[in-house]
C-alpha cells in the first residue's frame, strides 16, 4: 500500500456504515434465539443453561496422565526425555554462570559454602562505568546520563548485589530470547505452512499463565535459575518470533530485487539483505523480550532464581512498602537502561564502521577493558570502589509506609465509598450478567460472530474453543474472569485511548507518558497491589485495580502510534477542506488508526489476561485461582486445564478482533 | 568483553574439571542445598540450621525457592532440606510427596504452628464478651466486625483458599453470623491488619504464630471449643451435633522435610537435621528482633549460636 495510492480513493473517512445495515438482521435474529433462550431455556433446556456435570470430559486427569509418562518413562532410545532436558538445563547454566561470575559472585571454585573466590567480579564504579560509556558512545551525553544514573540507583539505594544477580539472568534470557525468537521468525517467514503450525502454539505460550506448567518445568529442568531462564523464555519469546516474521513480511520488494539481482544466496539474502532492511521493526521486538523478561522476574524468584523479585516479595510480606518499592524501581531501573540502551544500539548499527589503526577503530572498547582493570586495581585498596559502602545507602525508610499510613487514616472513607459506588453499580451488576448466561447462547453468538467476521473457520474456532471450556468444567470461572478482565479492559481503554491521543501529537508528553507505562510494565504488581489491599480491601476492586494498571500500557501505546503513523497529506486534505480540530481528529485521524487502536485493544486483552494469576493473590474466585490452587497442590493436570481455559479465551478475544480489524481496514481502504 | 568472558569459561570449566576443594567432613563435599522462603522466621530456621551445618564442615548452599513449588525439586534431588513444612497449610502436599518415596519427613522442629481467629484488643470494647467464642454469636457484636458488603453479618478474613482451615464449614456448624472472605495471600491478610489497626477500625482475621503480627499488634485469640481428632471426624461431637468442625482449630507441628537420599549422602548432616529443634519463644523473639527491630537476620543467627553452644554441638556430636 502506498501512500499516494490512498489518498486517491474516494474519501474514505466517509465511507458510511451502509456496509453494515445487512448484516444486522442476522445480528437480530440471533440475538432474539439467545434472549429467548435465556429466561424460558430452564424449562424445557436446562443442559443449555448450565453445562451437566455428568458431561465433563475428565481432561485433567488425562493430562496428569501424560506429563507423568513424559517426566518418567517418556524415552528417546539412548536417553530419556528428562535427560534431554537436564542436558539442555546444564548448557544454559554455563552462560549464566559466566554472567553471575562477571557481575556477582567473582571467579570461584568449589560450590556453596566452600566456594573459593579467586577474582573479584567487576566492581560496582566498573559496571556503572561501563553502562555509561556505552551510553555514550551509543547515543551522546543524553543516554550515558540516563544509563549512569539507572545503575547508581542501584548501588545508592543498596540494590546491587540483588540487581546483579537479576541482571546475570536477564543477560543470559534476553539473547537467547531473541536469538530464538529471531531464528523461530525466520523459519516461519521462509515456510507458511511452519507458520500456520507455530501460530496456535504462539499464543498458548503467551497466554497460558506460567504457574500452570511451572512444576512440570522445575522437574524436567531442575530446581534453580536455568528453570526460571526456560520459564522465562517461553513466555518472552512468542513476541520476537513474531514481530520477526512480520517484519520480514514488510520488507519492501525492491529491496528483495535489489538481493536478487545482485545475486544473494539464500543466506545472504537473509542474513544481509531481509534482516538489516527489517532492523526498525525486529528492536520492537527486542523491547518486548527484555520487558517480558523482567516481567518474569518475581516468578523466577520463586524458583530459585533469586535477586530483585526475591526483595519485592519479602519485603512486602514483612509489609515494608518502602523497602518493596525501593526493590521494585531497581527492576524498572534495570528495564529502562537495558532497553534504551539495546534501542541505540539498532539505530546505530547501521552507521559506517571507523577507519585506521586497531585502537581507533576500537578506541571504546580499549578504553573500557583500560577502565575495568584500572577500577580492578584500585578497589584491591579501596574498598569503597569494589563494593558500594553499606554507610553510604540511601533508603526512603517509612516515607512509603507513613504516605500510606495517612491516606489511610485520613482518606479511607472517600476511598471506601468510591470503591463501594463502582462495587454496586458496574462489578457486581457484571458479574452477575456473565456468570448467569446460558453457556450454550454465548458459545452459538461467539460462533456466530466468528461466522460473520471470518465465516466457517473462524466460526469453528469460536464455537469449539468455548465447548471445550465448557466441557472441561471451567464454564463459571472462566465467565467470572471474562467479568474481571472485560471491565478492567473498559476502563483501561477509557484512560489509555484519551492519554494515547493527547500524547500522540505532544513530544514532550509522549517522552514522559513512555516513561510512566514503561514502569507500569516492569513495577511489579505486588508492589502497589498491597498498599492497594490496606486502601481497599481485598476482592474484586482491588484486583480490577491492578489489572487495569498493568494493562493501560498497551491502550496508551498503540494509540499513540496509531495516530503518529496517520498520512500527514491525509490531514493536510482535511484541513483544506474546512475540517475542525474535532473534525480532523474524529472523522479522519481516529478513524485511520483505528485498526492500530483495535490492535491496541487486543493486546490490553492480552496483558489484562497475564495479569489473573498476580489477581489471585488478593482472593479472586476466577480462572488466576484455580491455576495458583492446582500449583499448591503439585496437580499439573488441573492447572493446565485451568491455564488452557484462560488460553482459549484469550485466542478467541484475539481472533475475532483481528477479523474485525482485517475488515474495518477493507472497509476504510487500507489495505 | 569476548576475551574476558572466554578466559572466565576457561577458568571455570578447569574449576569443574579439578573438583570441590576438599571440605573438612569426610563425607560428600557438594553442598547441601537449604531452601529459604519468604518469612522471616523460616530464614531464620533455615539460617541456623546452615550454620550448624557449616561448623560440622559442610558444604552448605541457601536456594530461594517457593513454599509448594519446592517439591518438585526436594524429589528430584535438586534441593535437600526445606526447614518449615507447616502441619496446618503445607500437610497435603507433603503428604503427596512423601508418597512418592522421594521425599521423606525429618521430624518435627519443635515449633507449634498456632492458628486461629484473632481481634485487635480495642474491639474487646464492642464486644465485651469476647474471646469466648459464644460472644461472636451475638448480632450486636457481630455487627461491631461488619462491613458495607456483608452488613449486618460480622466480616472474618480468612486465609488463601490454599491454606484450607474449614472456616467456611466452622461459621455454619456454630452457626456464627459471620461471612467469610478469602486473602489469597497472607501478604493480604496483614495489609488489612495493618491498615484496620491504623485506624482502630474492626477486623476479625486469621493469625498465625510463630509471626511478628502478635508481637506488633495487641490483641488476642478467639476461645473456640479445644480442637480434637474426633471434631472433625464425629458430627455427633461438640455443640452441633449435626456437624463436623464445631470446634476451633488444631495446633500444628512444623516439620523438617528433604530429599529421601540425604541419609546416604550426608549421614551425619542427617543426624544433625534431624536433632535440630528450637520452640516457639525462641524463635517469636528471633523474628521480633528482625521484622521490628530491624535488625540482619546474620546478626541475630550469630547471636543464637554463641548463646547456645552447648546445644547444637550436641546436634552435630560424632
Amino acid at each position: 500500500m502506498s501512500a499516494s495510492a490512498r489518498t486517491l480513493e474516494p474519501a474514505p473517512p466517509v465511507a458510511p456504515r451502509i456496509a453494515g445495515a445487512m448484516p444486522s438482521v442476522a445480528w437480530l435474529i440471533v440475538l432474539a434465539a439467545f434472549i429467548l433462550l435465556w429466561p424460558f431455556g430452564d424449562r424445557f433446556a436446562a443442559w443449555a443453561m448450565v453445562y451437566p456435570r455428568a458431561w465433563y470430559v475428565p481432561a485433567a486427569a488425562w493430562i496428569g496422565a501424560f506429563t507423568k509418562w513424559l517426566v518418567n518413562e517418556a524415552s528417546f532410545g539412548v536417553f530419556t526425555f528428562t535427560e534431554m532436558t537436564r542436558f539442555m538445563a546444564a548448557i544454559i547454566e554455563l552462560p549464566y554462570r559466566v554472567a553471575l561470575g562477571l557481575v556477582s559472585t567473582g571467579l570461584t571454585s568449589g560450590q556453596g559454602s566452600g566456594a573459593v573466590q579467586h577474582l573479584p567480579p567487576l566492581s560496582w564504579v566498573a559496571v556503572t562505568g561501563l553502562a555509561t560509556l556505552l551510553g555514550w558512545r551509543l547515543g551522546g551525553w543524553r543516554l550515558a546520563a540516563l544509563a549512569g544514573l539507572c545503575f547508581v540507583y542501584l548501588a545508592v539505594f543498596g540494590q546491587w548485589t540483588s540487581a546483579m544477580v537479576t541482571l546475570a539472568s536477564i543477560m543470559v534470557a534476553v539473547p537467547l530470547g531473541v536469538a530464538g525468537g529471531l531464528l523461530l521468525g525466520i523459519a516461519a517467514h521462509r515456510w507458511p505452512r511452519l507458520e500456520r503450525a507455530l501460530t496456535p502454539l504462539l499464543d498458548l505460550m503467551q497466554t497460558i499463565p506460567v504457574f500452570a506448567y511451572l512444576v512440570p518445568i522445575l522437574i524436567l529442568f531442575g530446581f534453580g535459575p536455568t528453570s526460571a531462564v526456560v520459564a522465562t523464555l517461553i513466555y518472552a519469546m512468542p513476541p520476537m518470533t513474531r514481530i520477526t516474521a512480520l517484519a520480514l513480511r514488510g520488507v519492501a520488494s525492491e529491496m528483495v530485487d535489489l538481493g536478487n539481482m545482485v545475486g544473494c544466496t539464500r543466506r545472504q539474502m537473509t542474513w544481509k539483505v531481509m534482516v538489516p532492511s527489517a532492523r526498525e521493526s525486529l528492536m520492537v521486538g527486542v523491547n518486548q523480550v527484555i520487558m517480558l523478561s523482567l516481567n518474569m522476574v518475581i516468578i523466577a524468584s520463586m524458583i530459585g532464581a533469586g535477586g530483585l523479585g526475591f526483595d519485592v516479595l519479602a519485603a512486602l510480606r514483612r509489609l515494608d512498602i518502602g523497602a518493596g518499592l525501593e526493590a521494585g524501581f531497581a527492576i524498572v531501573a534495570l528495564a529502562i537502561a537495558l532497553d534504551r540502551l539495546s534501542q541505540a544500539a539498532a539505530l546505530r548499527s547501521g552507521a559506517p564502521p571507523a577507519r585506521g589503526g586497531w585502537l581507533s577503530r576500537n578506541g571504546y572498547l580499549a578504553g573500557a577493558l583500560a577502565f575495568v582493570v584500572l577500577t580492578a586495581l584500585v578497589g584491591l585498596l579501596v574498598p569503597a570502589v569494589q563494593v558500594y559502602p553499606k554507610e553510604a545507602f540511601v533508603s526512603t525508610g517509612s516515607f512509603w509506609s507513613e504516605v500510606v499510613r495517612f491516606i489511610n487514616i485520613n482518606f479511607f472513607d472517600t476511598l471506601e465509598a468510591i470503591k463501594n459506588a463502582v462495587l454496586l453499580n458496574v462489578l457486581v451488576p457484571a458479574k452477575r450478567l456473565l456468570v448467569g448466561l446460558p453457556w450454550l447462547g454465548v458459545a452459538g453468538l461467539l460462533a456466530f460472530a466468528g461466522w460473520r467476521l471470518g465465516r466457517w473457520r473462524l466460526a469453528l474456532l469460536a464455537g469449539a474453543l468455548s465447548l471445550l471450556i465448557a466441557a472441561t468444567g471451567q464454564w463459571e470461572k472462566a465467565m467470572i474472569t471474562v467479568y474481571l478482565c472485560g471491565v478492567s479492559v473498559v476502563f483501561a481503554a477509557l484512560i489509555g485511548i484519551p492519554v494515547g491521543i493527547l500524547a500522540a501529537e505532544r513530544d514532550r508528553l509522549w517522552r514522559g507518558v513512555q516513561v510512566v507505562i514503561d514502569t507500569l510494565q516492569t513495577l511489579p504488581s505486588f508492589v502497589y497491589l498491597m498498599p492497594a489491599v490496606m486502601l481497599f480491601r481485598v476482592g474484586d476492586f482491588t484486583a480490577m485495580l491492578a489489572v487495569v494498571a498493568y494493562s493501560v500500557a498497551p491502550a496508551i501505546r498503540y494509540t499513540a502510534l496509531g495516530l503518529q503513523k496517520v498520512d500527514p497529506r491525509v490531514v493536510e486534505a482535511g484541513r483544506a477542506m474546512g475540517c475542525t480540530r474535532w473534525q480532523l481528529l474524529t472523522r479522519i485521524k481516529l478513524k485511520l488508526a483505528l485498526p492500530e487502536i483495535m490492535l491496541g485493544i487486543n493486546q490490553t486483552i492480552m496483558f489484562a489476561l497475564s495479569m489473573l494469576v498476580i489477581t489471585a493473590l488478593v482472593g479472586t474466585r476466577d480462572l488466576g485461582q484455580e491455576v495458583y490452587i492446582a500449583l499448591t497442590k503439585a496437580d499439573v493436570g488441573r492447572g493446565l486445564v485451568a491455564g488452557l481455559a484462560v488460553a482459549f479465551i484469550a485466542i478467541i478475544a484475539d481472533r475475532l478482533i483481528a477479523a474485525g480489524v482485517a475488515r474495518t481496514k477493507r472497509r476504510l481502504g487500507l489495505t | 568483553m569476548t576475551t574476558r568472558s572466554l578466559f572466565f569459561a576457561s577458568a571455570f570449566a578447569l574449576s569443574a574439571a579439578l573438583g570441590a576443594l576438599p571440605a573438612a567432613a569426610q563425607e560428600s563435599a557438594d553442598p547441601i542445598k537449604l531452601t529459604l522462603h519468604d518469612w522471616t522466621g523460616q530464614l531464620i530456621t533455615t539460617e541456623l540450621m546452615g550454620e550448624v551445618l557449616k561448623k560440622a564442615g559442610y558444604n552448605v548452599e541457601y536456594v530461594q525457592a517457593d513454599y509448594l513449588a519446592q517439591f518438585a525439586g526436594l524429589e528430584s534431588g535438586d534441593l535437600h532440606v526445606a526447614m518449615e513444612m507447616w502441619e496446618t497449610t503445607g500437610r497435603d502436599a507433603m503428604d503427596a510427596s512423601t508418597a512418592t518415596g522421594k521425599t521423606e519427613v525429618f521430624g518435627p522442629t519443635g515449633m507449634k504452628a498456632k492458628e486461629e481467629w484473632w481481634y485487635p484488643t480495642y474491639m474487646k470494647e464492642k464486644c465485651p464478651g469476647l474471646p469466648n467464642w459464644e460472644a461472636l454469636k451475638e448480632a450486636a457484636c457481630a455487627e461491631a466486625f461488619s462491613t458495607a458488603e456483608t452488613a449486618p453479618k460480622g466480616r472474618y478474613l480468612g486465609g488463601p483458599v490454599t491454606w484450607g482451615g474449614y472456616d467456611d464449614e466452622r461459621v455454619v456448624a456454630l452457626d456464627l453470623p459471620f461471612e467469610v472472605i478469602h486473602a489469597g495471600t497472607d501478604a493480604a491478610l496483614f495489609a488489612e491488619l495493618e491498615s484496620a489497626y491504623q485506624r482502630q477500625a474492626p477486623i476479625m482475621l486469621w493469625i498465625y504464630a510463630p509471626h511478628w503480627a502478635p508481637a506488633k499488634y495487641q490483641g488476642e485469640w478467639v476461645e473456640f471449643p479445644e480442637y480434637t481428632a474426633e471434631c472433625y471426624t464425629d458430627a455427633t461431637w461438640g455443640s452441633n451435633p449435626a456437624a463436623t468442625y464445631d470446634c476451633g482449630k488444631p495446633f500444628g507441628e512444623i516439620w523438617k522435610v528433604g530429599w529421601a537420599g540425604l541419609k546416604d549422602k550426608w549421614p551425619g548432616a542427617h543426624k544433625a537435621i534431624v536433632a535440630f529443634t528450637i520452640d516457639n519463644d525462641e524463635m517469636g523473639k528471633m523474628i521480633t528482633e528482625v521484622d521490628l527491630n530491624g535488625k540482619q537476620i546474620a546478626d541475630v543467627v550469630a547471636a543464637w549460636m554463641d548463646a547456645n553452644e552447648a546445644r547444637w554441638s550436641e546436634w552435630i556430636k560424632k
